[in-house]
């Protein structure tokens, strides 16, 4: 026993836990693992995508009308913070990997910052969508899908839902359980996320990280990047279908 | 008194897992993965045990034409949480939870697994889950049958099918963390030496099991999360009046449900290839092709869940493919039945209790997997499906492969995993009494299907009782078998005799240690130079004679 804690002591790291033989092993474990988590991951988002990609295709009028009534501004600006908080968020690790810790925690703030400005600026279209009537199902009691119908010839209302040829209220409704179904589990995930962030700040605060031990960095930095790819797809199939035909 | 007494030295206790630590947190709080397979080995014995009262239940009823013990609507929900409890609370974790988790780092020389706390959450987790389906079963059962199908589980039924899905939802949680941690550690843990195609083919099966639990998993956990919401908010993702589609459920359930089935026989699979190799005493034939079976099994067990809606309004060439596919999966498992067939031949076999099982396996695993390709055909299909014969056909897989591998591996790793023998005659006569009970269950119950019996009814006309009647008492004898393994593993925890580090003499990493093995596993870390099942050369087992333990010692 003597001589194991000896030799763990000069080639084994404080933060070595007792079953792996070395860091590398331990990182690779760590690493390995997230990778194997984003994999059940991408499975559980699909099963919504399939959902999507059936009734997109089988309804695409539908689709189309209740995806021009989505905010595309704040979409894209959402967007916009996403990917801005995935350059942080690498630049944070390599800051870690160099063992720079003041860099480093400074980014990993600013990825959380933005991490909450997206789920802020998703709270303000949750909030516009219940204004509107649009929450579907019974989700919020008291308070069911119930849109305001766009006539012909009007003038454009922004709080009416514009139905295109062949679209029906029911069919906006089941893309609407479809977008909140999707952006909720999405939101979810950020906000889990941020959590994970705040818990690599104090811990970089403690300066347990160094050039050794950077997985917890890695390993939370690759799972936002995966909730980033997520919202990649997100924009494009949910905001941007049909633009055209209003517009074009 | 007699002046010379002899008396037994009481050896000094070594320091193994179990004695270690004692008290109640000690074993709550603990990483160690065998402390937590024994963990899981309780919890599923106890759920095993509500799933058994259940299926009595069942056989009773049936046991006369008239619906006269159970009313219908009480019979729905008692097929039904024999299902549940059965499936996600028993089989789907048995083998990999337990023994999985309790052999996977001692046969790759690893001190644990990957993450132990992860290891220790997914227990809890999967406590969670049972909790709330249990709850769910006392507060008032559910009806749905276990495949949840809408728009009934939806829109109709009245019993408590959030809550029961609520439970199955975190139960997956517990394998997709179960899955990943057996994947990362076969990668990363693996002591020096201990090259691919150097492992136990146990090893081999539960990384197909593995890539099954965290590829299917997620989408069960999605779909009944979205099924839960359609019910409490009627947000109708498979309800028709909204567009939505009640046969996307079906297909979503059965992508994961069907593998599912993988997830509980290719374990198996893996115990037997032990079994079958190590009391035979000599190298499994084809190695490689029996590994890589595993992984062709896998695979395609995610691409022929449409057999599962060939009676839906499934088109006629999705059918044809999904039929196609699933003739497939039968090639490598049939590799699998033939390879070990092949290793029996000219072998020197010892019929000690998990050989038995492991025979028994073969035999009925043979008639479970060949009456799928009845299944798998359209035509037939059309005849089958929802009668007995289905019935039938899944319990020979699910009991007469899955259980059969399990019960044959407890005995086997029994001395490494308590430190103790089971009593081997009462193990050969249960382990028989299983074999009749079961075959007496389930063969009739082919012939009432295949002569239009459906299932999930409690009452049926008279014709049938015959076919009944034996299955009742086929099951009679199946649950006494049950019985007595139940008792001698408790008794020889206290009464057995003492168990060597390597009572079989064999290879394998996980006999190179002490029984029970310490908190460690290994005193060193083992550096491994011989392949998985190198026994020793011809000749000396010829000077020996048989290949009797006790004889080799010699």
């Amino acid at each position: 026993m003597a001589t194991e804690a000896t030799t763990q002591d000069v080639h084994g790291h404080r933060s070595l836990q007792h079953h792996f033989e070395n860091m590398e092993q331990q990182r690779e474990a760590g690493t390995l693992g997230m990778w194997v988590f984003l994999v059940t991951e991408i499975m559980f988002f699909g099963g919504m995508f399939l959902a999507y990609t059936l009734y997109r295709s089988a309804y695409p009028a539908s689709f189309a009308s209740a995806s021009n009534h989505l905010d595309i501004t704040l979409g894209a600006l959402n967007t916009g913070v996403l990917i801005l908080s995935s350059f942080t968020m690498a630049m944070a690790v390599y800051f870690t990997q160099v063992g720079k810790r003041r860099p480093q925690v400074l980014c990993l703030v600013v990825t959380l910052l933005l991490g909450l400005t997206f789920l802020g600026v998703k709270a303000v279209e949750y909030y516009d969508k219940y204004e509107d009537h649009l929450i579907p199902g019974r989700l919020i009691p008291g308070n069911p899908f119930n849109p305001a119908v766009q006539a012909e010839g009007q003038p454009v209302d922004p709080h009416k839902l514009h139905l295109l040829p062949g679209a029906t209220v029911k069919q906006v409704e089941l893309f609407f359980w479809i977008y909140f179904a999707m952006t909720g589990m999405h939101a979810l995930h950020m906000i889990i996320g941020a959590g994970l962030l705040t818990f690599l700040i104090i811990f970089s605060l403690k300066g347990r990280f160094d050039p050794e031990y950077h997985s917890p960095v890695e390993v939370i930095g690759l799972y936002w990047h995966f909730v980033d790819i997520v919202w990649i797809f997100l924009f494009p199939l949910l905001y941007l279908l049909g633009r055209h035909l209003e517009h074009g | 008194m007699r002046a010379i007494e002899s008396f037994e030295v009481p050896a000094p206790p070594r320091v193994n897992y179990i004695n270690a630590q004692y008290g109640l947190k000690s074993w709550l709080l603990t990483k160690d993965h065998k402390r937590i397979a024994l963990l899981y080995l309780g919890s599923i014995t106890f759920f095993f045990f509500i799933g058994g009262l259940y299926a009595m239940m069942i056989r009773l009823e049936l046991l006369t034409p008239q619906g006269d013990l159970l009313q219908s609507t009480t019979y729905n929900k008692v097929f039904t949480q024999h299902g549940i409890i059965m499936i996600f609370f028993f089989l789907i974790p048995s083998i990999p939870a337990t023994l999985g988790n309790f052999l996977i780092p001692m046969m790759i020389g690893a001190k644990d697994l990957a993450f132990p706390r992860i290891n220790l959450l997914s227990w809890y987790i999967y406590l969670l889950g049972g909790v709330i389906t249990i709850y769910a079963l006392l507060a008032g059962g559910v009806d749905t049958g276990w495949t949840f199908y809408t728009p009934f589980s939806t829109t109709f039924s009245n019993s408590y099918v959030v809550a029961t899905g609520l439970g199955i939802f975190i139960n997956g949680f517990s394998s997709i963390l179960t899955g990943l941690n057996f994947i990362v550690t076969i990668h990363t843990m693996r002591a020096p030496g201990m090259t691919w195609f150097r492992m136990p083919l146990f090893i081999w099966s539960h990384y197909a099991t593995s890539l099954i639990f965290i590829l299917g998993t997620p989408v069960i956990a999605i779909t009944i999360l979205l099924l839960a919401f359609e019910r409490i908010a009627h947000v109708g993702i498979f309800d028709p009046a909204l567009g939505g589609d009640p046969i996307l459920f079906q297909h979503l359930f059965w992508f994961y449900s069907h593998p599912a089935v993988y997830i509980m026989v290719l374990p198996s699979m893996g115990v037997i290839s032990e079994l079958i190799a190590n009391f035979s005493r000599k190298n499994i034939f084809g190695y490689s092709f029996v590994a890589f079976s595993s992984l062709a099994i896998a695979v395609f067990g995610f691409l022929v869940w449409g057999h599962h809606l060939f009676v839906t309004s499934q088109s006629v060439y999705a059918g044809m493919i999904f039929s196609f596919l699933s003739f497939a999966v039968a090639i490598p498992s049939a590799i699998k039945v033939f390879n070990w067939t092949a290793t029996l031949y000219k072998s020197s076999i010892s019929y000690d209790t998990p050989m038995l099982y492991a025979l028994g396996f073969i035999g009925l695993f043979t008639v479970g997997g060949m009456t799928g390709l009845f299944l798998a055909s359209l035509a037939v299909d059309v005849h089958l499906s929802d009668t007995y014969f289905v019935v039938a056909h899944f319990h020979y897989i699910m009991v007469g492969g899955a259980l059969m591998g399990y019960l044959g591996g407890l005995h086997y790793w029994w001395p490494k995993i308590s430190g103790r023998m089971y009593p081997e005659g009462w193990g050969r006569f249960s382990a028989l009494v299983i074999f009749v009970g079961f075959n007496l269950t389930f063969l009739p119950q082919f012939i009432a299907g295949y002569l239009g019996m459906p299932r999930r009814y409690h009452a049926y006309p008279p014709e049938f009782q015959v076919f009944n009647v034996l299955s009742t008492a086929g099951a009679s004898i199946l649950g006494f078998g049950m019985l007595i393994p139940a008792i001698y593993f408790v008794w020889s925890m206290r009464y057995g005799k003492h168990a060597e580090a390597n009572p079989w003499h064999l290879p394998g990493l996980e006999w190179r240690t002490q029984s029970p093995p310490p908190t460690e596993n290994f005193e060193v870390t083992p550096i491994v130079t011989w392949d998985a099942y190198e026994f020793a050369p011809r000749e000396e087992t010829e000077v020996v004679g048989k290949f009797r333990p006790e004889l080799e010692r010699i």
